[in-house]
């Protein structure tokens, strides 16, 4: 399996084959197999705790899986270092919760990786980073600290935060559920914009109209295990389980 | 009960507060009977304590030789039952509580170290704050020279020596990058300049932490952090404790370059307690950030050491450990080394107060989301660079005030060393001084100096600590 994955790897962004991770004896993902394509954009959604958050956070080593193998970009993640470190400069992430960094203004939020992982001058960094903060349409808070912006704008600048590494690979926590009604609209527009770059996107979200717009597959996980995949219309329309069904109605029946 | 508003409200000042003299007194101090009742027992405390003291303290003497001379003078002046401070013990032998038995000659010594103190933590108090950190080295370079002018000493000296200081002014108000600079060569500095002696000692000590850089460079690449840091630590150590001596000795020999030694038992007062202070300070914080992050770590035997070390140094007294610091370094380490009761006593209370640190740092440490390690971790940020960037200018913010008064008791506690024979400010040399025939029997006024030094001091500590919580709390968190 890891040798035809190697082979694929010209346009496989991640791969993830028999994987399986425990909290001490709490088995929390089971037998999980994907396989991203280069540019696409994946949903995955699922009730709380069915370790949507734990997938996504495996695939840049934020957890670490007990079994299986999981290669990002060709890279394989083990217990290396090195490889870790790849994977990470590779891989962008957007927490639920922004994450900010709270001390610095936004323009340092968004320079520090680049000055200090890719060593990248910092002139050259601030304005990759203007460049950025134009793109996600804040570039007047450059010079604010976090705690002076809305919500909305902090998870802008958090996107824009992590595409000034230049990844090849963005995972989306829940990027809209600590943001009220208004401000979603503005992160899922920025979202919008970067899966038509052909950005490949896995995304925790339970925004449906998102999943319709841009996905490519929805995921639906379940108790640590993937139920149902589809392209989203089939999803949406003809869920196959009983659980989707049930999951569907929940969410879009209000 | 259909509304609707046709007019948006236009913003209004809010009410201003009703204000006096009168309704301040009436609502703070008379509110109710408790709170009257506790005013006026309050008041009569204050005004017994005054009543009690004014009369000593206004009846003080400023000129006499002893402390018999002293009472003569309150006696004819105020009356046979007055009785009145003896300022003039202080003015006799102020020197003793400042530099101990220090010899005079070389008192430049002392006072150009501690002025070169302030120029060299400038940078690092005013770290963005060009203007605070000019003002500091300016007050600090004027006061060290009208010190300087003071003491004993030759013409050129105190040519050659205010130069430095307006150098260092210079230096603090335009190119104050290179303070820094100060900064790194301090230590060494104050070592010679205390110790005196050859000057290749301190200079090969330092060439000992040159050695550190190359070896973890070497190592890192191949056997990760942890083992680089060990090895560069490890040659350095070598280097210091088995090779130094015989290079510096035959350096010396060579090209033979010193001022006069002075000897550990002659330092005392002050001098002594400030040596050991700022030492054990500025050494024990980073010290303590590190054990914090052990204590964190999820390698098992640093983690385990860490733990072992923090619990172990805060439930043994610091007293028990002086006392049995002399035997037990004595074992640890190599025959040749002599190691110097002071740097003994720095050792031991840095270790101690870096235990405590540690804890102060972790209450910080836990305070933060964990949100923050995960985003830089996510970012490909490295361990250090994490904790450096993002995580201890967050956690240290919210430790300050503890770290503060971790410091504080430190430099009082430096009193403590009168118990392994160390002439500190209170007990050492206030027993001596009062032990001569001409003060014999005074009690109160030398007390009151020590404490009024110590407190001056202390106060500035927690003063710059305010400061430095108002200038990190303008993050808007
Ligand atoms: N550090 C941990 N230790 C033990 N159990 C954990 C830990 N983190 C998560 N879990 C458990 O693992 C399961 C999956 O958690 P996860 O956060 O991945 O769920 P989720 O699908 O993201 O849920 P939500 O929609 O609420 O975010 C939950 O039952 C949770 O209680
Ligand atoms: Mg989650």
């Amino acid at each position: 399996m890891a040798d035809t994955a190697l082979k694929l790897s010209d346009d496989v962004a991640v791969q993830i084959t028999g994987m399986n991770k425990w909290y001490g004896s709490f088995h929390v993902l089971r037998d999980i197999n994907i396989t991203v394509q280069k540019g696409e954009r994946i949903v995955i959604c699922g009730p709380s705790g069915s370790g949507k958050s734990t997938l996504i956070r495996c695939i840049n080593r934020l957890e670490e899986h007990q079994q299986g193998s999981i290669i990002v970009d060709g890279t394989e993640l083990t217990s290396d270092l090195k490889n870790i470190d790849k994977v990470r400069s590779e891989v962008g992430m957007v927490f639920q919760h922004f994450n900010l960094f709270p001390h610095l203004t936004i323009l340092e939020n968004l320079t520090l990786a680049p000055i200090w992982v890719r060593k990248i001058p910092k002139k050259e960094a601030e304005e990759t980073a203007m460049y950025f903060l134009n793109k996600v349409k804040i570039p007047e808070q450059a010079q604010k600290y976090p705690g002076q912006l809305s919500g909305g704008q902090q998870q802008r600048v958090a996107i824009a935060r992590s595409l000034c590494m230049k990844p090849r690979i963005m995972l989306f926590d829940e990027p809209t559920s600590a943001l009220d009604p208004e401000m979603i609209k503005e992160v899922l527009d920025t979202m919008i914009d970067l899966a038509k770059e052909g950005m490949t996107m896995l995304c925790v979200t339970h925004e449906m109209g998102f999943a319709q717009a841009v996905a490519n597959r929805v995921i639906f996980m379940d108790q640590g295990q993937i139920v149902e995949q589809n392209e989203p219309k089939e999803f949406f329309s003809n869920p196959k389980s009983e659980r989707t069904q049930l999951f569907l109605s929940q969410i879009l029946g209000h | 009960m259909q509304f609707t508003r046709t007019e948006m409200l236009p913003p209004r000042a809010p009410p201003v507060s009703q204000s006096g003299a009168l309704k301040w007194v009436r609502e703070n101090l008379f509110s109710s009977w408790l709170n009257a009742t506790l005013t006026i027992l309050s008041g009569l405390v204050v005004y017994s304590l005054v009543k009690l003291s004014a009369p000593w303290l206004l009846h003080a003497v400023w000129n006499a030789n002893s402390l018999s001379e002293c009472r003569s003078v309150i006696a004819a002046n105020f009356g046979p039952d007055a009785g009145g401070a003896c300022w003039a013990m202080i003015r006799a032998r102020w020197y003793q509580w400042i530099f101990g038995f220090y010899p005079p000659e070389v008192y430049w010594r002392p006072i150009l170290n501690f002025g070169l103190l302030f120029v060299a933590m400038a940078p690092i108090l005013f770290s963005d704050n060009l203007r605070g950190s000019v003002k500091l080295v300016g007050v600090v370079a004027a006061l060290t020279i009208l010190g300087l002018a003071l003491a004993q000493g030759s013409w050129g000296l105190f040519a050659l020596l205010s130069a430095i200081m307006l150098v260092s002014l210079a230096v603090a108000a335009w190119a104050p990058r290179y303070l820094l600079i100060a900064t790194v060569l301090y230590p060494f500095a104050t070592v010679w300049l205390l110790w005196g002696g050859s000057i290749w000692g301190p200079l090969l000590a330092l060439a000992g932490f040159a050695l550190i850089v190359p070896v973890y460079r070497a190592l890192s690449p191949r056997f990760g952090l942890v083992v680089a840091t060990t090895g560069g630590v490890i040659v350095a150590s070598l280097w210091w404790f088995v090779l130094q001596g015989y290079v510096a000795d035959a350096l010396q020999t060579a090209i033979p370059l010193g001022i006069v030694a002075v000897e550990s038992d002659k330092f005392g007062g002050f001098l002594l307690a400030f040596l050991i202070g700022v030492s054990s300070i500025s050494i024990s914080l980073p010290i303590g950030i590190l054990l914090a992050l052990g204590r964190q770590s999820n390698m098992v035997l640093i983690k385990a050491l860490s733990v072992g070390f923090i619990e172990f140094v805060r439930g043994v007294p610091l007293i028990t450990m002086l006392f049995t610091a002399s035997l037990l370094l004595q074992y640890f380490l190599p025959p040749r080394v002599q190691f110097d009761l002071i740097l003994r006593v720095i050792i031991l209370v840095t270790l101690f107060s870096a235990a405590y640190n540690a804890e102060v740092v972790r209450g910080g440490l836990a305070a933060l989301p964990k949100g923050q390690s995960e985003a830089a971790d996510a970012l490909g940020l490295d361990y250090w660079q994490a904790q450096r960037l993002i995580i201890m200018p967050q956690a240290l913010k919210v430790s300050i005030p503890g770290i503060v008064s971790t410091f504080i008791g430190l430099f009082k506690d430096t009193t403590l060393v009168s118990f392994v024979g160390l002439q500190d400010p209170l007990r050492g040399i206030t027993s001596i001084v009062r032990a001569d025939i001409d003060w014999k029997g005074i009690y109160w006024e030398p007390y009151i100096f020590v404490a009024a030094i110590f407190f001056v001091a202390c106060y500035g500590m927690s003063r710059y600590s305010l400061y430095l919580e108002r200038k990190l709390g303008t993050d808007h968190r």
